[in-house]
């Protein structure tokens, strides 16, 4: 057993999900070309590519919404997705709901979908809205909210009726940065409950902050899917050194491909480690005057496992302002 | 926003396929029937009404305007008097059918008629003129209106010389209730009322419930329905509202019609009483229009799956808009053919079946044969919704929300 990212609670080594080799094609073009994802139960994990790398087709398989051309696919232990219904909760990319509804009816039909009770979910709407700060906005039409608060009540309704999976297609987007915030801290406190939270972004920072694993998944295939860790781990840490010494025979301890950049020299950690490197730079006599190692982030590990031009493509994506 | 608790279980388990559509379809229904959409519904059934009203009104306006054609006399003096006894003597047995005569000209004796001067005349209602003597009359005019009058005005003069009418045998007159041949032309009135009522009604309802598809794609709700339950609950759902909508409609009118016939019965046309009855056939109307309904409507919602705009929908649909019309006009036909292949043909073919259904209810009093059609068109209901909900999942759902071009490309630079 392994604990989550957000401490509670732990992995019960059971999966939430079990997908292996999924297809899926439109018109002869492969959207999604063999696909395997294990996601632990009580986990938060991200699924992590461009547009048009095939997650939301990823997802569509799993939940039903459309069957894979081959593949098996296992969702809370049901083999037929719609069987478990009841016990998932699923807010789509493309978000939408019935413009004359009020946002109470709103929430409780989305509830009712999936199994609630209209009058429980009614109940548990107002609830809802009112710890959120929507309780104002109850009675008013879909139509008469702006687009972030209609997307906040659909949220509540992928909520309402205590899923024990989550799944968030693009979930950041089109929300501000106070709301984005504010969605992290509910899917941290869903991961804390021990239910289990997907989510897909094309933004690494969310991924970065909030998940336990992620599959990373590029030209509809996942060169990688594990924990956070493992995926940063693919790439050796970076040395930053400062010397006072130009010279000297310290310098036959740095690799071959250390490059200088001003004062600092730039390198991956060898392989046996920092401590042979210190040693040798104080007895070549280096003069150390700084030394760091930064582990890499998960978007240099996203370059060197889904390359450069799906990097490119992620980049491309990005909000203005978190390009900025 | 902050986490919620989910320390309670969820409530309520897996839905089954009728009780998702029932979820669906209570959506549906409660929001149609506080919209605009049903309002217009309602009045629907107005509009033919008052587009007849006026049409009549205007046609008799047009007809009482018009000049009624008569026969312009060009005659001695006695004779036009004579003819002109002689037809209202015949006029009073035969009725006002006999063409009008007119005095245009007495002549004096050896006076030649000029009838193309009599014709060219500033009296612009006549259309022939009657010249010549009693024992040989001469009627001028154009071909078609004198071979029309010539038995009419033969009769007059013949009269005319005979000088008084001649009494005519009294005839007894026996009454029966019908005759075979009046019977089945009235039920056959009675098969194609019910037939054009439920062709209409069909048609505005899919019509309908496409529109209300299409809304719910441009609203980005359909991929919440489909995630949640099988898109055949979809269907049904929207399917059954929409007839839920369509009867309460039909329930309205209906109340209105009954309404009207309590204060105004006597006005209405009589419409003969078809085979089945009339409650039976108010039943078997409601089916078949059901039926009916639900396999246009489940053809519709496959179009709605292949259509992306409402101007797609709109190309989409006038094909099968045409073909429904002849498969009425079909129906139609073999409503006049009892018994025939053809009739056979339209109760068998689903789409036809429920038109030809209910006319042969209006003319022929077996049940049994209902029964077993209706069984045959919801087995096709069942069939067309599961084809058009697997059509809908396999076409619909393709791809994220930046189109399949745009997507490819972005696919190829990814790679």
């Amino acid at each position: 057993m392994t604990g989550n990212a957000h401490g509670s609670t732990p992995y019960d080594g059971s999966l939430a999900i079990e997908a292996r080799g999924l297809v899926k094609r439109f018109e002869g073009v492969t959207a999604v070309g063999g696909v395997d994802l294990a996601v632990p139960t009580g986990s938060v994990y991200g699924i992590l590519g461009p547009n048009g790398a095939g997650k939301t087709t990823t997802l569509r398989m799993m939940l039903g919404i459309i069957d894979p051309d081959s593949g098996y696919r296992r969702i809370l232990g049901a083999e037929r997705p719609h069987d478990v219904a009841h016990a998932i909760g699923y807010l789509p990319e493309e978000r939408g709901l019935y413009p004359s509804m009020k946002a109470t009816e709103a929430i409780a039909f989305l509830g009712a979908l999936r199994g609630l009770p209209l009058k429980e979910g009614r109940r548990r709407a107002h609830e809802l809205l009112e710890r959120h700060g929507l309780g104002y906005a109850a009675d008013r039409q879909i139509r008469q909210l702006s687009k972030g608060m209609a997307q906040q009540v659909q949220i509540l309704g992928t909520l309402v009726h205590r899923p024990r999976l989550v799944v968030f297609d693009e979930p950041f987007s089109g929300l501000d940065a106070l709301n984005q915030g504010k969605l992290e801290a509910m899917m941290r406190g869903l991961a804390e409950d021990g239910t289990t939270v997907i989510f897909s972004t094309h933004v690494i920072a969310h991924a970065e902050r909030l998940c336990d694993e992620v599959a990373i998944i590029a030209g509809g295939k996942v060169p990688f899917a594990g924990p956070v860790d493992l995926a940063r781990d693919r790439i050796p840490a970076q040395v930053r050194l400062e010397t006072r010494a130009a010279e000297g025979a310290w310098r036959a301890a740095l690799p071959a491909d250390a490059r200088r950049e001003g004062q600092f020299w730039h390198f991956a950690l060898p392989a046996t480690g920092i401590e042979p490197l210190l040693r040798a730079l104080i007895e070549g006599e280096a003069g150390i005057l700084s030394l760091s190692i930064e582990r890499a982030g998960l978007h240099d590990a996203f370059v060197a496992i889904a390359g450069e031009a799906a990097a490119r493509a992620l980049e491309e994506e990005k909000p203005e302002e978190l390009r900025r | 926003m902050t986490a919620d608790s989910h320390g309670a279980p969820s409530q309520g388990g897996r839905l089954s396929t009728l009780a998702a559509a029932w979820v669906v379809a209570r959506r549906d229904f409660t929001a149609i029937l506080f919209s605009r959409t049903f309002f217009f519904f309602l009045l629907g059934p107005l509009f033919p009404v008052i587009v007849g009203a006026l049409a009549g009104s205007v046609g008799s306006r047009v007809e009482r305007s018009a000049d009624r054609p008569e026969v312009g006399v060009v005659m001695t003096g006695a004779d036009a008097d004579a003819v002109l006894r002689a037809r209202d003597g015949l006029a009073e047995r035969l009725g006002q059918d006999l063409p009008g005569l007119v005095v245009l000209r007495r002549l004096a004796a050896g006076e030649r008629a000029d009838t193309a001067a009599a014709l060219a005349g500033k009296q612009a209602n006549i259309a022939a003129v009657l010249s010549g003597t009693l024992s040989a009359p001469v009627l001028t005019g154009p071909r078609a209106q004198i071979e029309a009058w010539s038995g009419d005005v033969a009769m007059i003069a013949a009269q005319a010389e005979r000088g008084t009418l001649q009494a005519w045998p009294r005839v007894r007159l026996e009454t029966t209730a019908t005759s075979q041949v009046s019977e089945r032309k009235s039920r056959l009135r009675t098969a194609q009322a019910a037939q054009t009522l439920l062709f209409l009604l069909t048609m505005m309802l899919a019509g309908m419930v496409l529109s209300n598809l299409v809304e719910e794609k441009g609203n980005k709700i359909i991929e919440v329905l489909a995630a949640a339950i099988p898109m055949e609950s979809v269907f049904f759902g929207k399917l059954f509202a929409m007839l839920g909508v369509s009867l309460v409609g039909i329930a309205a009118w209906g109340g209105v019609g009954a309404g009207l016939y309590l204060v105004a019965g006597s006005a209405f046309p009589h419409l003969p009483g078809p085979a089945v009855g009339w409650p039976l056939l108010v039943l078997l109307g409601i089916l078949y229009f059901s039926m009916a309904y639900l396999l246009l409507g489940s053809v519709f919602l496959s179009i709605g799956s292949l259509a992306a705009t409402v101007r797609e929908v709109q190309t989409l649909s006038m094909p099968v808009t045409m073909l429904q019309l002849m498969l009425f006009f079909f129906a139609t036909y073999a409503m006049t053919q009892p018994g025939s292949a053809i009739e056979v043909a339209a109760a068998l073919f689903p789409f036809s079946s429920p038109f030809a259904m209910l006319a042969r209810a209006a003319q022929d009093p077996a049940v049994m044969p209902h029964v077993v059609a209706l069984v045959w068109q919801a087995a096709w209901v069942l069939l067309l919704v599961r084809f058009g909900s697997g059509l809908f999942r396999s076409r619909v759902m393709k791809s994220g929300p930046q189109g399949r071009g745009g997507r490819r490309r972005r696919l190829a630079r990814a790679r």
